[in-house]
């Protein structure tokens, strides 16, 4: 535990000295909204039934950016190399990234929440439950797009592999996080947000456990 | 190396199983009640299903020997097995557009397993990407093995995702499903695509096992330039 909260504090402090990324990103992410917009027209109707899905959309294509960059200081001058060789189990770092990673994306999920409800006029007093699922949502592109980023961070044509390997592994996240947003924002008067819940919570235990697992054998040499 | 022949055989025995189901298939078995002879495609279409899970199956089961056992013996293997997969799920996804036209009215309908599939295509098409871009033999083995048990095992998530969000297709087929005079074009078929698929992964395997060589081979010494001898006497 000592060791995760070393290697967390590392990962926040990196994400905090290059925060400038972060608002370039946030800029990405609501330019995507404002576009996707002009993809169903000015229908306020049709745009507001399809919010969830365009916040989704807009939060995975910016975590490509966010992962993408993730393992950028550490490959830099062989530096992944120098943390292989502390004695403490590399998941560690695997995880320590992955819930850096997560807390980027959901920061970034919270902020395009008011331009979703600003563009598309789809506010929900139901907050605390978009929070969550916006927590869970951005924890299931964490976690396989960490392992990819430690991947393709070491080979060529990172920016075109990334996304390639990425989006279609997270076809159930997206799924699930665009349902239980929509619910959230239309009502839900069949109770389905606990089944989409049950569904990223599943995801991401699967994922969380088999990515871990993983992370040794990608980044030894 | 020792070149087999089997591969051929199998190959050959493909083309003969294929050639007699489709014929079976196309001309003597009747036509089903509902479609008529749209559904003769059936005869491609399932035995081409059955043969893609098992590839991308095999492919998981190299993926996961490549990473407990050294050498690349098991990395040529799941190269094979993933591009013959992946021919043969895009093969399914294009053979079920075109059955689904003229049953359902539309190229493509967002049922669970046309969904899948497409998502595995991407999936493991994705792995095979990767390693185009790796050049270090070990790095690639070990990424390609680690892509392809994470994709493997998402597959089922997918599926049920996919199953809750919207469903269209019908039921597996099953031998209480299908009406005994489609059974026999179906079987030998499948056996035909099964034995193809046999001979594909083998020479496939066989052409990976020739480049690793190739790649993981020490470079050939450095030849010294060949210089005229200098003549007795001569003086710059």
């Amino acid at each position: 535990m000592r060791y995760l909260l070393a290697a967390l504090r590392k990962d926040f402090l990196l994400q905090w000295r290059t925060r400038a990324q972060a608002i370039a990103v946030f800029a990405f992410g609501a330019s995507a909204l404002l576009l996707f917009s002009f993809a169903v027209g000015p229908v306020a109707a049709t745009l507001r039934e399809h919010a969830a899905g365009f916040l989704w959309l807009g939060l995975l294509l910016s975590s490509t950016l966010t992962l993408a960059e993730s393992f950028h200081a550490e490959a830099e001058q062989h530096a992944l190399e120098g943390l292989l060789l502390l004695p403490v189990p590399q998941a560690v770092l695997y995880y320590a990234k992955a819930l850096a990673n997560t807390a980027a994306l959901s920061l970034l999920g919270a902020a395009l929440i008011p331009v979703m409800v600003i563009l598309y006029d789809a506010a929900t007093p139901r907050v605390p439950a978009l929070l969550g699922i916006v927590l869970l949502g951005s924890a299931g592109l964490s976690a396989p797009g960490t392992l990819y980023a430690a991947m393709t961070s070491q080979a060529r044509a990172r920016q075109t592999l990334l996304p390639l390997l990425l989006f279609p592994l997270v076809v159930p996240v997206l799924l699930a996080a665009v349902k239980a947003t929509s619910l959230i924002i239309h009502g839900d008067p069949m109770g389905q947000i606990r089944s989409w819940s049950l569904l990223l919570i599943c995801f991401n235990v699967i994922h969380w456990s088999l990515c871990g697992l993983m992370f040794e054998r990608v980044v030894e040499d | 190396m020792v070149r087999s022949k089997t591969p051929y055989a199998f190959i050959g025995l493909a083309v003969t199983l294929l050639v007699w189901g489709s014929v079976w298939g196309l001309f003597y078995a009747p036509a089903e009640t509902y479609m008529g002879d749209v559904q003769r495609i059936m005869y491609v279409h399932v035995p081409t299903a059955w043969n893609a899970m098992l590839a991308l199956t095999f492919a998981f089961f190299c993926a996961v020997l490549s990473l407990w056992r050294s050498g690349m013996a098991w990395d040529n293997r799941l190269e094979a097995s993933l591009e013959v997969g992946v021919v043969l799920s895009s093969l399914l996804c294009m053979q079920g557009a075109i059955w689904a036209k003229p049953t359902w009215g539309v190229w493509w309908d967002w049922d669970p397993r046309l969904t899948t599939t497409a998502v595995m295509v991407f999936a493991f098409g994705a792995i095979l990407a990767l390693r185009q871009f790796v050049e270090d033999p070990i790095k690639r083995a070990t990424w390609s093995a680690v892509a392809t048990v994470i994709a493997f095992a998402d597959v089922p998530i997918v599926y049920f995702s996919v199953r809750w969000w919207n469903s269209l297709h019908q039921l597996q087929s099953s031998p209480e499903t299908v009406s005994k005079a489609f059974h026999w074009p179906l079987r030998i078929n499948a056996f035909g695509i099964l034995f193809l698929m046999i001979g594909l992964i083998s020479l496939r395997t066989r052409l990976a096992a020739l480049r690793r060589e190739e790649e993981l081979a020490p470079p050939l010494p450095e030849t010294a330039p060949r210089r005229a001898p200098i003549a007795e006497g001569a003086s710059s």
